[in-house]
């Protein structure tokens, strides 16, 4: 036998055979192969874009955000005209989609938790309206939702001319808010000399309030003395800021809407499509975060209750201090990733005409420019921005949220 | 008998029956709808709104009309009193189902393979119930359903059909014999060889057993959604899978690339990619190559729910025991054998649910495809239908039509994505 001179088992022998078939290089004779294969596939790709580029006569080029837009922007949350550029023109676009991002998650997470709750109710019909809700919205597209709610708003909503006159048909509630089928008119802030001083004061007792109720924890896990905490939080957010208006001479006056011609004029107009897609994204993505919070009250054991029970807690106390913390756990994942769909939802604003990122950067600016793949690399790059911030809030509140195992 | 008692009853007293209160349907009232002040005002306010809701919707639906030309004759037919105008979904509900441009003396087409649609999935769904071998019949169906929706002669699907049997059992024979990789290569290379002689046959034959051809732009209405919906689900599937055991890989440049394309597609609305099917897709092909929208779109989409399915797939296989993947290990399987044979049936089997929920949410996402302006269901009702001039303003009929169609779908859909969990709920709680 001369098993010893046969190089196919010499221990420092390598031979080509080995990459495939030894374990120890097979890795890396597949990454080797998927590096090549991907590149090879890039760059033909990338050479067919540029090929196909040159034959259109078209470059690679970021100048048009530049350049003049030319377009009017109807729901402008920061100063803007048709002679912005087209890189304002997006950020206009960026700011509505945050805004109606931001009110629909709100919303939704309001409308979820009330209808998930009730849900699980045991009266029977209150339950059985709930299932009801949660299944026509989870089953049917939201595009379809956003376009019929779209519609039955402006064509059931009054026009501004029913608030007119003597004989008027409609009129506005609490003489400050007028929905018409234009839109919303709400009253907005006007900030007078000492307005600053005023905010700060309100935002201060939100704090406080915060700053009072944690104290009041550390008090009860300290010495078991329970702080009062609702009329405490009530006058910390009330008084100061009371305090500050009237001290300071009323600073900040409301301006109302007024019907002047045929239109309401003064206030904060909010148009038709923002509030049809608000309320659309609020709705359907309600029947979902529903769903989640079902799922995650009754991932808390029976037992829990009742133990909490035995230990004579009151019901209120046993769902603050007992069911909550745990439920929320199951159901904040889910949740963040129901903020995420709202976001990436809210692009369906361009189906009602609401401008956002995708209806100037995406639609308008890449029609007029026909910079498309800028345009459409942009505004990409805008929505993994926003998913990827979402996406490290929830990777963050997971790990504070972990159970805490010894 | 003397007793300090007058009186000592001797006979029993019948059964009473239980108060009125504690039986039956006032019981259940008092337990279920008033059994404080908050559930009865609940309970109040709920009959109240159903209430409102059948008053407001009943005269609506009940004084509907379903026979008029256009919504003028509906209102005069109505003569002022509410009602729906059906009749916009009796004269227009074959383009809401085919689209415009579909040839009429063709629906049946369509609707057959929708109607195939069922049992063909049905081996593949109530796989305790239906023999393996009825399996065939799904893997029959994509190609005799596009032979029925697109037309053409019957040798095209069954070229293609040869070539993928051929490159099965090529691969079969060379995976026995030198491994999965040289098994796959040489299953792709029988595929490729069969084709490109098929194309010889077809064109031969183009005259077999033809329907009439309907070009790809001509779908539409729900079809379209159904096309989209079923075709990038199936596709999405097999990618899906590579995709997530790619993540799951210990290959950091294989998990980098696969980790990548899966955050990439998470993180951006489907709309965008649609805009990328609709304007930049074409950039990337060689010049001159023509793709349908349609099938660009499909490509898209199905990146799209790739990544999902992906993601649900590696929650799946997050989920098994390490001791799967050891027992794979130490039986000596390699890592294609441990992953068919194992890992993979277990994994999919819990992520069925998951893959189902994906699958709906990428039907009802179908229906974006109107923004850029394809004729689906959506789409016909936004463009041909609300802005004719004889059916403006019709859209609650319109849409609630188009609504109930998809919540029928999808309703059914997680319906069977809810029984299937309890099918394969093994534990015992």
């Amino acid at each position: 036998m001369s098993t010893t001179t046969d190089p196919d088992t010499r221990p420092d022998g390598f031979r080509l055979g080995m990459l495939i078939n030894d374990t120890r290089y097979r890795s890396y004779t597949f990454q080797f192969i998927a590096l090549v294969l991907l590149i090879l596939g890039l760059g033909y790709l990338i050479s067919n874009l540029l090929d196909n580029l040159a034959r259109a006569g078209l470059n690679i080029s970021w100048a048009f955000l530049g350049e003049p837009a030319g377009y009017d922007i109807n729901q402008r949350p920061i100063e803007y005209t048709s002679q912005s550029t087209h890189a304002r023109a997006s950020m206009v676009g960026a700011i509505n989609t945050l805004i109606v991002a931001f009110l629909a998650c709100i919303s939704a997470t309001v409308i979820g938790v009330v209808a998930g709750v009730l849900r699980l109710s045991n009266n029977w019909i209150v339950s059985k309206l709930m299932s009801v809700y949660v299944e026509a919205f989870r089953n049917v597209p939201v595009l379809i939702w956003i376009l019929i709610i779209f519609l039955a708003m402006s064509n059931a909503l009054p026009q501004p001319r029913t608030f007119r006159g003597d004989d008027a048909t409609s009129s506005m509630l609490f003489d400050a808010i007028a929905i018409t089928n234009r839109g919303v008119y709400i009253p907005s802030f006007v900030n007078g000399a000492g307005s600053l001083v005023f905010w700060i004061v309100v935002i201060a007792s939100i704090v406080g309030v915060f700053w009072y109720r944690k104290y009041a924890k550390k008090v009860l896990y300290a010495t078991g003395r329970m702080l009062p905490t609702f009329l405490p939080s009530l006058g910390i957010l009330i008084v100061p800021g009371l305090l500050a208006y009237f001290i300071l001479g009323r600073p900040v006056t409301l301006e109302y809407p007024e019907l002047s011609g045929f239109n309401f004029k003064g206030g904060i107009h909010l148009r038709l499509s923002l509030i049809a897609l608000w309320f659309a994204l609020a709705i359907y993505t309600g029947a979902f975060i529903a769903e989640n919070v079902r799922a995650g009250i009754q991932a808390v054991s029976k037992g829990q209750t009742e133990a909490a029970g035995a230990l004579g807690l009151r019901p209120g106390r046993i769902m603050n201090l007992v069911i909550l913390p745990q439920a929320l756990r199951v159901i904040i994942p889910p949740l963040i990733s129901q903020y995420l769909n709202i976001t990436k939802n809210s692009s369906l604003a361009i189906a009602v005409g609401y401008m956002d990122i995708t209806g100037t950067l995406g639609g308008i600016t890449l029609n007029q420019t026909g910079r498309a793949i800028e345009a459409i690399l942009l505004l990409m790059l805008f929505y993994l921005v926003v998913s990827l911030s979402i996406s490290a809030i929830m990777n963050v509140y997971n790990n504070r949220m972990k159970l805490q195992e010894r | 008998m003397a007793s300090e008692y007058s009186y000592v009853r001797t006979d029993f007293l019948g059964e009473s029956p239980p108060p009125a209160r504690e039986t039956g349907v006032i019981k259940w009232m008092r337990e279920n709808l008033f059994s404080g002040w908050l559930n009865t005002i609940l309970t109040v306010l709920a009959i109240y709104f159903i209430v409102r809701l059948v008053v407001g919707v009943w005269p609506w639906f009940a004084n509907g009309v379903w026979d008029a030309d256009n919504l003028a004759e509906c209102r005069q037919i109505l003569d002022g009193a509410t009602g729906a105008c059906f009749a916009v979904l009796s004269d227009r509900w074959t383009q809401m189902l085919f689209g415009i441009a579909y040839p009429a003396d063709g629906f049946w087409r369509p609707t057959l393979a929708f109607i195939l649609l069922f049992p063909s999935v049905a081996p593949a769904l109530f796989a305790q119930y239906v023999p393996r071998k009825f399996l065939i019949a799904t893997a029959l169906y994509p190609f005799l359903a596009y032979w029925l929706i697109w037309g053409g002669t019957i040798m095209i699907p069954i070229v293609t059909l040869i070539g993928f049997v051929v490159a099965y059992f090529a691969f079969i024979r060379l995976e026995r014999a030198s491994g999965f990789f040289m098994g796959f290569v040489g299953g792709v290379v029988a595929a490729a060889v069969i084709w490109y002689l098929g194309g010889f046959v077809t064109d031969a034959m183009s005259g077999f057993l033809a329907l009439p051809e309907v070009a790809s732009r001509d779908m539409g209405g729900f079809m379209l959604n159904m096309i989209l919906g079923v075709v990038c689900v199936s596709l999405s599937l097999p990618l899906g899978i590579v995709l997530a055991l790619g993540r799951q890989s210990s290959m950091p440049i294989i998990k980098g690339i696969c980790v990548i394309f899966i955050e990439f597609i998470r993180g951006v609305p489907l709309i965008t990619l649609l805009f990328v099917a609709n304007v930049v897709l074409a950039y990337f092909f060689p010049p001159g190559t023509n793709l349908d929208l349609i099938l660009r779109v499909i490509i898209m989409i199905t990146m799209f729910s790739a990544a999902y399915i992906a993601e649900v797939i590696r929650g799946g296989l997050a989920a098994l025991p390490k001791g799967q993947y050891e027992a794979g290990d130490s039986l000596g399987l390699n890592y294609s054998q441990a992953m068919r044979l194992i890992i993979l049936p277990q994994a999919l089997k819990i992520s069925i649910p998951g893959i189902v929920n994906v699958a709906v949410g990428l039907f009802k996402d179908t229906t974006l495809v109107s923004v850029i302006s394809m004729f689906d269901l959506v789409g016909v009702i936004r463009g041909p239908i609300l802005s004719s001039t004889d059916w403006t303003g019709v859209y609650w009929e319109a849409f609630g039509f188009a609504a109930l169609l998809f919540f029928v779908i999808c309703y059914g859909i997680s319906q069977y994505s809810q029984w299937l969990e309890r099918q394969l709920q093994t534990d015992h709680r």
